[in-house]
């Protein structure tokens, strides 16, 4: 039968691999920061970056080319606003700041907030679109039948002309989904 | 595998000390509460049977569906479950279908399977150890399942969103499995893979301790069977790969009920966020479903070819390779949801990497039999049509690994094809292989070799009649997880389902050769193969004693 120091070394073992199988859930539950994280720095899936005038180390040079940017709306049906952008389309040069005026007008007769996620499309350009401002980094609440011009200040980093994936690309769009804020929810 | 049973001590039924210990206790305590390996190993391979037969008839019910274009049987089916049921009803049934056949097939038919049943049994005869480091435990994973099975078949019958069940297939992808899918259905199935894990997860902890402390003096890491270093592997992969899912479908349960954001945009989480962890889990879980089947085929192959298995630490270390190879390739799952290049180049090129250690293994079972005394035998037959079947699938593997080939077979009858070939029937060629490779050992009984003959080739037929005319209807563009289809897809679509019926007529005659061996099977001698099965578990009487190696055996 089992003998004493073989139970003890049984214990042992059993408990490494049972906490090593704990450590695997908490690798689980932290893949939800890291993910975040690993978005923000690459532009995955669109991820658009933020600028930030600490870590820039001078202002980006304005180059020739041009590149035309779509602005595309979105409400979630649940969200009784209107949304959308006084110009659908625009066209900047690669490096220069510009400004775009987003409209919003709550349609309800209640006051109500709202948030927007955001990416852009074609999902490599995500790295190499800038914000310096925008409304979606905040929470908005709207008075009933307010109308509120809401700006987003950008620019496209010409480093995309140094990469062979993104070079290319003619046009991005910059989309927007605006949702209700529900009290229960937070962000994770 | 090395000559072991050369040196080990004869250790059988004659034994004296065997007859004191060998009784064994009531029906009642030894069947449910039981701490045998042996025993609970039984009950894993009876559960996975049952299990077995309602996911077979599962897909039965599909294929049935599929045979011609149009919806005819799923209005009827569902109204079995809810007369009340409408056209949205019957279509969500074929959702629900979708999902428990696969769940099942999965968790409940080939895991319990392979590490449960084959597992239990034959780890601890293998390397000369008593039972197993944890009985008690082992008794906890084996209910733990049951009960996991019961609330996964009890969620076809609550509301799951669009009619009764859950209806959101297998891999449970948010949003459908998180806000689209109200009522308890969901939640019931997340439970059941919550508790099928936790049960997996015992028993890999138990398997590895195991092996790691219990095996017989001299039985060294690299003298022991392949079968036990397959399960030490799936072990691994068990350890680190089942928490992730646990973890990622917490998530969803607190997504669903307690109002958390993790996959869900407007409260800035992300819905692939629960694929990347859903594949971290599920691509070494095909693995582990794979891995044992490799250890038994190379356990069959030596014996029926009277040789040691060509290249033996290669064979082990290819199996350590295709483990840690497996966890960092998950994302060749989900090429289409929007990779760059860069990503898309290294999951294709990090995928074809398993080829190479699963080449090994294919030219190593090859030259294991090349020169070899061969005998074709039922289990031989299995692990040869394993190696054919696994092949196939492994071929059109790699033509999936290729980022901008998948983007255009994702989700088609293709990758349908591809996973059968490598899993339906990779899988449960080498279950059967190993079921009746070890069947005289398990039962004491012999099965008739003409109905497991009968069995292989009817049944090969079928399922090669069922599943390869899915490559064909994959690359016309046929999606699965569909039950309806345009006209141009009836001529492969009612082949595959004629396919089905073969198989079902194959599966006749394994049942029938069970009923046979326990009723008037021959009794089965020590060691019915001869003297090329050279490991442990045949030095000891068919059926083992209840308790065995109480002296341990020793290997030179």
């Amino acid at each position: 039968m089992t003998s004493e120091t073989t139970r003890r070394k049984n214990s042992r073992t059993g408990i490494i691999a049972g906490l090593a199988a704990a450590a695997m859930v908490g690798l689980g539950f932290a893949a939800v920061p890291l993910y975040n994280l690993f978005c923000k720095v690459t532009g995955f899936n669109g991820t658009t970056q933020r600028y930030d005038p600490v870590a820039a180390a001078a202002e980006p040079k304005v180059l020739s080319d041009t590149v035309s940017v779509r602005f595309d709306s979105n409400v979630s049906p649940k969200l009784p606003w209107k949304f959308y952008p006084e110009h659908p389309r625009d066209t900047v040069s690669i490096g220069a700041r510009d400004m775009a005026i987003f409209i919003a007008r709550n349609e309800s007769s209640q006051p109500v907030t709202g948030t927007a996620t955001f990416n852009v499309t074609p999902l490599q350009a995500g790295k190499y679109f800038t914000k310096i401002q925008c409304f979606c980094f905040t929470q908005q609440t709207l008075q009933p039948g307010e109308q509120v011009r809401m700006p987003v200040l950008f620019f496209v980093d010409p480093k995309i002309k140094d990469d062979v994936d993104a070079r290319d690309i003619q046009e991005i769009t910059l989309s927007y989904t605006f949702y209700p804020v529900d009290e229960g929810k937070k962000a994770s | 595998m090395t000559d072991i049973a050369a040196t080990a001590p004869v250790h059988g039924h004659a034994d004296h000390a065997h007859d004191e210990h060998d009784h064994k206790p009531g029906f009642f305590v030894r069947w449910f509460m039981s701490t045998n390996h042996k025993d609970i190993g039984t009950l894993y391979l009876m559960f996975a049977i049952v299990a077995g037969i309602v996911g077979g008839v599962m897909s039965g019910m599909m294929r049935l569906e599929l045979a011609e274009p149009g919806i005819q049987y799923l209005h009827g089916w569902a109204q079995f479950f809810d007369p009340a049921a409408g056209d949205t009803q019957a279509k969500h049934f074929w959702n629900v279908l979708i999902t428990a056949h696969g769940l099942i097939m999965i968790f409940f038919m080939v895991m319990p399977a392979m590490i449960g049943g084959f597992g239990n049994w034959f780890v601890p005869l293998m390397i000369g150890a008593p039972d197993m480091a944890f009985p008690r435990m082992n008794n906890v994973s084996y209910w733990l399942t049951t009960v996991a099975f019961v609330l996964l078949v009890g969620s076809m019958f609550v509301p799951g969103g669009s009619g009764l069940g859950a209806g959101t297939g297998w891999t449970l992808y948010a949003p459908l499995s998180t806000s689209g899918s109200v009522g308890p259905a969901v939640d019931m199935v997340i439970f059941s893979v919550h508790l099928a894990g936790a049960s997996s997860i015992l028993g890999a902890i138990n398997f590895i301790t195991t092996i790691f402390n219990m095996r017989a003096p001299g039985m060294t890491l690299h003298k022991m069977p392949l079968f036990v270093w397959s399960i030490l592997v799936t072990a691994f992969l068990l350890l680190l790969a089942l928490p992730v899912l646990a973890a990622a479908i917490t998530m969803l349960l607190t997504d669903r009920n307690f109002g958390t954001t993790f996959y869900d945009a407007t409260g800035g989480g992300d819905p692939v966020l629960y694929q990347h962890l859903f594949w971290f889990f599920g691509h070494p879980e095909v693995y582990i479903m794979i891995l044992p089947g490799f250890g038994i085929v190379s356990q069959v192959i030596s014996t029926f070819s009277r040789k040691p298995v060509f290249g033996y630490l290669g064979m082990a270390y290819a199996m350590v390779a295709i483990g840690v190879v497996g966890f960092i390739v998950w994302a060749h799952h989900m090429f289409t949801v929007g990779m760059s290049v860069n990503l898309k180049m290294y999951f294709t090129a990090a995928t074809m990497v398993i080829a190479v250690p699963t080449g090994i293994k294919i030219f190593s079972w090859i030259a294991t039999m090349w020169g070899g005394s061969l005998r074709f035998t039922t289990p031989m037959v299995w692990a040869l049509g394993f190696i054919f079947m696994f092949t196939v699938g492994g071929v059109t593997g790699v033509v999936l690994a290729n980022g901008g080939v998948d983007t255009n077979l994702h989700d088609t009858y293709y990758v349908v094809a591809h996973f059968h070939y490598v899993l339906s029937l990779g899988a449960v060629f080498s279950l059967f292989a190993g079921f009746y490779y070890w069947f005289p050992k398990m039962s004491g009984r012999m099965y008739s070799e003409v109905l497991g003959q009968l069995h292989f080739w009817i049944f090969f037929i079928g399922v090669n009649i069922l599943f390869f005319p899915q490559h064909f209807l994959g690359q016309q563009g046929m999606p699965r997880r569909y039950p309806d289809y345009a006209e141009a897809f009836t001529y492969w679509h009612h082949i595959s389902s004629i396919g089905y019926a073969i198989m079902a007529v194959g599966m006749f005659f394994f049942f029938l050769n069970l009923v046979y061996a326990f009723v008037a099977g021959k009794k089965a001698a020590d060691n019915p193969w001869g003297e090329g099965a050279t490991t442990l578990e045949w030095t000891l009487s068919s059926p083992p004693p209840f308790h065995q190696f109480n002296e341990l055996p020793r290997i030179a």
